[in-house]
């Protein structure tokens, strides 16, 4: 049984934990097979003219540690492992930005042999950029909205294993190091 | 032996590739520092466009084909436009192509500042990578500024180009072409005199000249080993064959050597530019092409911002190519590195693989350090990047 204190304390720390989290949230950017021109302008929004880094989000280089995973690209069949590696690796609130018209819906791409086309079919999207590629100002404004869905507290999406996706198999895939 | 064998780690990075245009799988065998052996597996983005070509008609591929590559995607236009011009023996107008090669060379700026600012990146020198960046915004807004678009410009029509320049803009862009020189000209002193840079440029990665004509190495990587390579030069196609172009050349053939290479191709960039603009002829800028396209087999070469670039096309007489065939530059200096490898230091890596310049705009790769005896160990890309700034600190 909880006391009342303790459920105090707890939404007392939640509070700050997403007061935190909302400042400052670190992204992770994966490629998933695109064509490089939205990852350049995803870097180039850390560049000097752009700079997101003064709103707080950094870029950087491990999953384990990263808030927001800002994908891009049509989810090559030979990246989607690694794409649900990644998304897995991730520590628990986890948010994902779809960049591009190739991670929204194939884009270009769209009937290729090797792509599945939509990123939310494979991981739980939450906000969609569109664009190809989207104006580094899109994908500044792309993050804000998030940061503003989760003021008004919004929850994380539930993950599920997709299972409509031909020749793959999670279990068979995942059960490497991680 | 066998005890000795047993030491020997090998290390693997990619193929989790964030933001590269052709992932590869390296593994590097090490035995201590020094690199032994190296291999590369490629294919993690492999979308099938080729394939798609032959299902969406000449006009949709051209679209489809830009999105080969996100740095270089006007050249890619250009190869296939050009090919299938030639089989339907149309020629475009001198104007078009005069553009086509001003979009080529502003492409060629963009593409290398920004290899520029990552390989110093890569080097742990940050601050000269925000510098570049900050320049290379300049080209972005000309880009921009002519064609709508900061990435994908689509400057290219069958028959010609859809966008035409004006007093206004050339005025302009010439303007920026001097604010970029004299930046350059910075990034020269910085590159041949700045002592920490040299460090881990000067002397590594040395590829000599037979090596890298054996190797088929092109673009900035043969040349700066004293390759004559250079299709602008070779075997001029479109605008090039008005306006032609110096080759650079280097013969140390070293990292230092790629960076000088590059850098001496940003001034033969801004000097073709202005000439372009001083002596583009009005008239037309594109002319009418039927939308079938006799049959035929065509092959198309270019030089893109990292070497040459292979198209052959082949049209069945319908609106739809029978097959495309693309050849990347990266592809062909991937071979390259394998070889540029052995012998060096693992810290060496990092930037001995921006050297050759792959589309590099990735940091988030990981590492595995595996070996017989021991758990294996991950390490990043962003680690070992920190692992080679450390080790030369
Ligand atoms: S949306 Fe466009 S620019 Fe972005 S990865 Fe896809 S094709 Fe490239």
């Amino acid at each position: 049984m909880r006391t009342d204190s303790e459920n105090y304390y707890n939404q007392i720390v939640n509070k700050l934990k997403n007061w935190a989290r909302i400042n400052s949230p670190w992204a992770i950017h994966f490629n998933s097979g695109s064509c490089n021109g939205c990852d350049i302008e995803i870097l180039a929004t850390l560049t000097p003219r752009y700079d997101v880094e003064r709103l707080g989000i950094k870029l950087q280089g491990s999953p384990r540690h990263a808030d927001v995973l800002i994908a891009t690209g049509p989810v090559t069949l030979q990246a989607l492992d690694r794409l649900i590696r990644v998304y897995e690796q991730m520590p628990d609130p986890k948010y994902v930005i779809a960049v591009g018209s190739c991670a929204l819906s194939g884009g270009v791409f769209d009937g290729c042999y090797s792509v599945i086309g939509d990123l939310n079919k494979v991981i739980p999207v939450d906000v969609y950029i569109p664009g190809c590629p989207p104006r580094p100002e899109a994908i500044i404004f792309g993050v804000v909205q998030l940061l503003d869905s989760l003021k008004k507290g919004k929850k994380p999406a539930k993950f599920v294993v997709p299972n409509d996706i031909p020749d793959f198999k999670l279990e068979e895939k995942s059960n490497g190091n991680n | 032996m066998t005890e000795a064998k047993k030491e020997k780690f090998i290390v693997p990075i990619g193929p989790q590739h964030p933001a590269l245009k052709e992932p590869g799988n390296f593994e590097f065998t090490v035995d201590g520092e020094i690199v032994t052996d190296a291999t590369v597996r490629l294919g993690f983005v492999h979308r099938g466009i080729e394939k798609a070509c032959e299902t969406r008609n000449y006009t949709q591929d051209m679209y489809l084909l830009e999105r080969v590559c996100g740095i270089c995607s006007h050249v890619h236009a250009t190869a296939f436009v050009l090919g299938v011009e030639k089989l339907a023996g149309v020629q475009a107008p001198p104007r078009a192509e005069a553009i086509r090669v001003l979009a080529a060379e502003l492409e060629r700026i963009h593409s290398h500042l920004l290899w520029f600012g990552v390989a110093a990146h890569e080097a742990g020198f940050d601050t000269l990578f925000m510098y570049t960046w900050r320049d290379r915004e300049v080209v972005m807004d000309i880009l921009e500024t002519l064609s709508g678009s900061r990435v994908h410009y689509s400057v290219n029509i069958l028959g010609g180009v859809k966008i035409d320049i004006d007093q206004k803009l050339s005025d302009l862009i010439k303007k920026d072409m001097d604010f970029l020189e004299e930046r350059t000209e910075h990034y020269m002193k910085v590159v041949t005199t700045d002592e920490t840079f040299l460090g881990r440029t000067r002397g590594i990665g040395t590829l000599s000249r037979d090596r890298a004509k054996l190797l088929g190495a092109v673009g900035p990587t043969a040349r700066a080993s004293g390759v004559k390579r250079d299709v602008r030069v070779n075997a001029p196609y479109s605008g090039y064959k008005e306006f032609p172009v110096k080759m650079v050349i280097d013969q140390t053939g070293d990292l230092e050597a790629r960076f000088v290479v590059r850098l001496k191709e940003l001034y033969e960039s801004y000097r073709l530019i202005r000439e372009i603009l001083e002596k583009i002829q009005p008239g037309e800028i594109s002319t009418r092409i039927k939308r079938k396209i006799p049959e035929g087999e065509v092959i198309s070469r270019v030089e893109a911002p990292r070497g040459e670039l292979f198209y052959f096309i082949k049209s069945n007489g319908t609106e739809m190519p029978d097959r495309v065939k693309v050849r990347t530059p990266s592809l062909c200096n991937w071979g390259t590195i394998t070889d540029v490898a052995v012998g060096h230091k693992l810290a060496d890596m990092p930037m001995l693989l921006a050297g050759i310049d792959p589309c590099f705009s990735c940091n988030d790769r990981m590492v595995e350090i595996r070996s017989d005896s021991q758990p294996s160990q991950m390490m990043n890309w962003d680690g070992l990047r920190k692992y080679g700034i450390e080790y030369y600190k």
